[in-house]
This record gives C-alpha cells, sequence and structure tokens, in this order.
C-alpha cells in the first residue's frame, strides 16, 4: 500500500477570514468604524453599549448595533431604546459570531445603509474564547471585563486578551464592595497585551464614559 | 466549545484539497496550532471522531503539533519562545516584548494519503495533455 504525504499549509478558518477581509474592505470604502466587543456573559456589555450608542446619538453621530446571543432578542430590544438601528443575530447554540453571521444581517437590514453610519458596533455572544478565533472585519476589537470577575481573567483567557486592540473595565462603581485590586488587574491586562489602550467605565454613573468616547470619535474620525 | 466548529472546518477543508485524488484514503491530518488560538487539544480530538464520522474521512487520525509563542525582543533581535502565555516578556533581558511572531497559528499542514496513485495531479493520468503538447 502506497502512501503520500500532501502539503496543505491552508488555514483551517481560511474562509471565515477571507469573509472578513471582505467585510473590512467594504467597512473601510463606507467610512464607517466597526467594533467587536467581545466578554464573558454578565460583564455587562449590553449596559455598556447602550450608554455608549446613547451618548453618541446625543452628539449627533450616525450609529448602529449587531448584537449576537444564543437566543431571544431582548439585547436588541433594549439597545433598541437608545434610538439606534438594532439588529439581533441569533446563534442557536453557536458560542461565537463569524463573519458569515455579520454579512448575513448587514443584507436588507431595514433603514440602515454602511456609507450613512459612522459606527458599528457588534456586541459578540459572551464567551472569552471562541470569538477570539473568529474575525469579524473589525478594526477594533474590545475585550471587555468586570470588577466582579476578578483581577485575573486576562491571565485566564490569554488568547482573547491579547488579541484585543482595546480593554475596557466595567462597572467599576462596584470596586469597592468587591475588593477590586485595580493595580494588579492593569498589570495583568499589560502582561497579556503590552501597551494596550484600557479604559476604566461605569455605565451605570458614567464615570470614565467620556475618556472611551472621545476615542471613539477619534478613531471614527468625526 | 468551538472545537466542533472548527473540526467541521478542517473536515470541510481536507475533503476539497483531497478531491484532487479520487479513490485515496485520507490516514492521517496533521494540524499546526498556536498557543494562543483557544484551542483544546483534548477537546479537538474528541470532536475530530464526531465530525468525520459518516465523512470520507472517517477514521482518520489527527495529529497536533502545538507551537509556542515566539515573541521578538527589539533591544535584543532576538526571536525567543515563551514558556506559557501568561506574560510576553523576552527570556533574555525581562523586558516586554509584544511582537508576536508565533502562536496564533490555526492551519492544517499535511495531509497523509493511502493509494493516491489515481491522483489527478498524478502525471500519469495527464496523458491526454501531454499527448496535445507533442501534437
Amino acid at each position: 500500500m502506497t502512501t503520500r504525504i500532501v502539503e496543505l499549509r491552508r488555514g483551517i478558518l481560511k474562509k471565515n477570514d477571507e469573509l472578513a477581509a471582505g467585510l473590512r474592505n467594504r467597512f473601510t470604502s463606507a467610512g464607517v468604524l466597526v467594533l467587536n466587543l467581545v466578554s464573558s456573559p454578565g460583564t455587562g456589555k449590553t449596559a455598556f453599549l447602550e450608554r455608549t450608542l446613547r451618548e453618541l446619538r446625543a452628539r449627533g453621530s450616525q450609529v448602529a448595533a449587531l448584537v449576537g446571543d444564543l437566543e431571544t432578542d431582548n439585547d436588541a430590544r433594549r439597545l433598541a431604546a437608545s434610538g439606534a438601528p438594532v439588529r439581533q443575530i441569533n446563534t442557536h447554540g453557536i458560542c461565537h459570531l463569524d463573519a458569515e453571521m455579520v454579512a448575513r444581517h448587514l443584507e436588507g437590514w431595514e433603514g440602515v445603509s454602511l456609507g450613512d453610519l459612522k459606527l458599528l458596533f457588534i456586541e459578540n455572544v459572551g464567551n472569552l474564547v471562541c470569538p477570539s478565533s473568529y474575525d469579524l472585519g473589525e478594526r477594533i476589537r474590545v475585550a471587555l471585563l468586570s470588577v466582579t470577575e476578578g483581577e485575573d481573567k486576562p491571565l485566564k483567557y490569554p488568547g482573547l486578551f491579547n488579541s484585543a486592540d482595546a480593554a475596557v473595565i466595567t462597572k467599576v462603581d462596584l470596586a469597592g464592595p468587591c475588593g477590586f485590586d485595580r493595580d494588579l488587574a492593569l498589570k495583568n491586562i499589560n502582561e497579556i497585551r503590552p501597551g494596550i489602550r484600557i479604559f476604566e467605565t461605569s455605565a451605570k454613573t458614567g464615570v470614565g464614559m467620556d475618556a472611551w468616547l472621545a476615542y471613539l470619535t477619534q478613531e471614527a474620525g468625526i | 466549545m468551538h472545537e466542533l466548529s472548527i473540526a467541521s472546518s478542517i473536515v470541510e477543508a481536507v475533503t476539497e484539497s483531497a478531491a484532487a485524488y479520487p479513490g485515496a484514503r485520507v490516514k492521517e491530518v496533521r494540524l499546526r496550532v498556536g498557543a494562543l488560538a483557544s484551542v483544546v487539544e483534548d477537546s479537538l480530538q474528541f470532536c475530530w471522531e464526531l465530525a468525520t464520522e459518516d465523512s470520507p474521512l472517517a477514521g482518520s487520525a489527527l495529529v497536533i503539533h502545538m507551537l509556542p509563542v515566539v515573541v521578538h525582543c527589539e533591544p535584543c533581535e532576538l526571536d525567543s519562545p515563551l514558556d506559557g502565555v501568561q506574560s510576553f516578556r523576552c527570556p533574555r533581558c525581562g523586558e516586554i516584548a509584544a511582537d508576536l511572531r508565533q502562536g496564533r497559528e490555526l492551519e492544517i499542514e499535511s495531509i497523509e494519503l493511502e493509494n493516491p496513485e489515481q491522483s489527478l495531479g498524478d502525471p500519469a493520468t495527464n496523458e491526454p495533455e501531454k499527448a496535445e503538447e507533442q501534437a
């Protein structure tokens, strides 16, 4: 019996990567800044995004959001209260968003034209592992962690934190009661992703939102 | 738990590539997986059986070659592998080294085929083309 070894040298997620590259080109030509928000379930992505959308709209920016969950459109309804166009992506059991899901939900999105948008947020499924492998065509990947989760989250999930372009610490209004060690958290994030921009925020009190919004408007060129 | 999605993507890609060798059986699939690729080796092995069941790859072995993170240190002008993924510092000078040269790989390196002699890419099967060239 003969055998033969065939070199392939092919990316396992090549199809996703190609689709994501196409999306990135589309976003760039349309002049829209796209962000992919990733965290564990319960970090407060939706509350943080609600406030972000509301404040950006108050400043007159054209913003929209895609939100991923396994089931329900609860988050889309919450986010839509900001007045921004929001579309829910239900993955029905899949633990991450992929480029094909994003592409499919951009089609036929009533009242939304990419060319009119300045910022598009993609809220990923709550998961700190799988979304790190799937490029969605975003320009900025944001890793979020809350003060209630523990300072060592970046060390436990280095794959995701190392792939992020910005980090957001949420719920800082609860830092005291949780005994959150701020210096240790910042040190851990920097060990995993040296030099990353870090924002310390509370969607509830509004602390730290100004710096975050200034970053967004600067990156979006508005 | 996205290993099943990953396993299915591998099955799809390998089936596509192996189609150039009709009649051949895929005996082994070899992967290169970086330490930061967020893939758990055992979990992927477990999913492999499920993903290949009732496919042309049923019964094939999956060989996973895990790769350490390699960082480049500017001052030392040196690429060094890291022991883990808890700290991104040059092992020689201890300075922060954010420039990754390896560690995110998620690729199919090669496949081993049994009875590949009927390959479409095999010169023996390309006789008509040769005949044309000669004519």
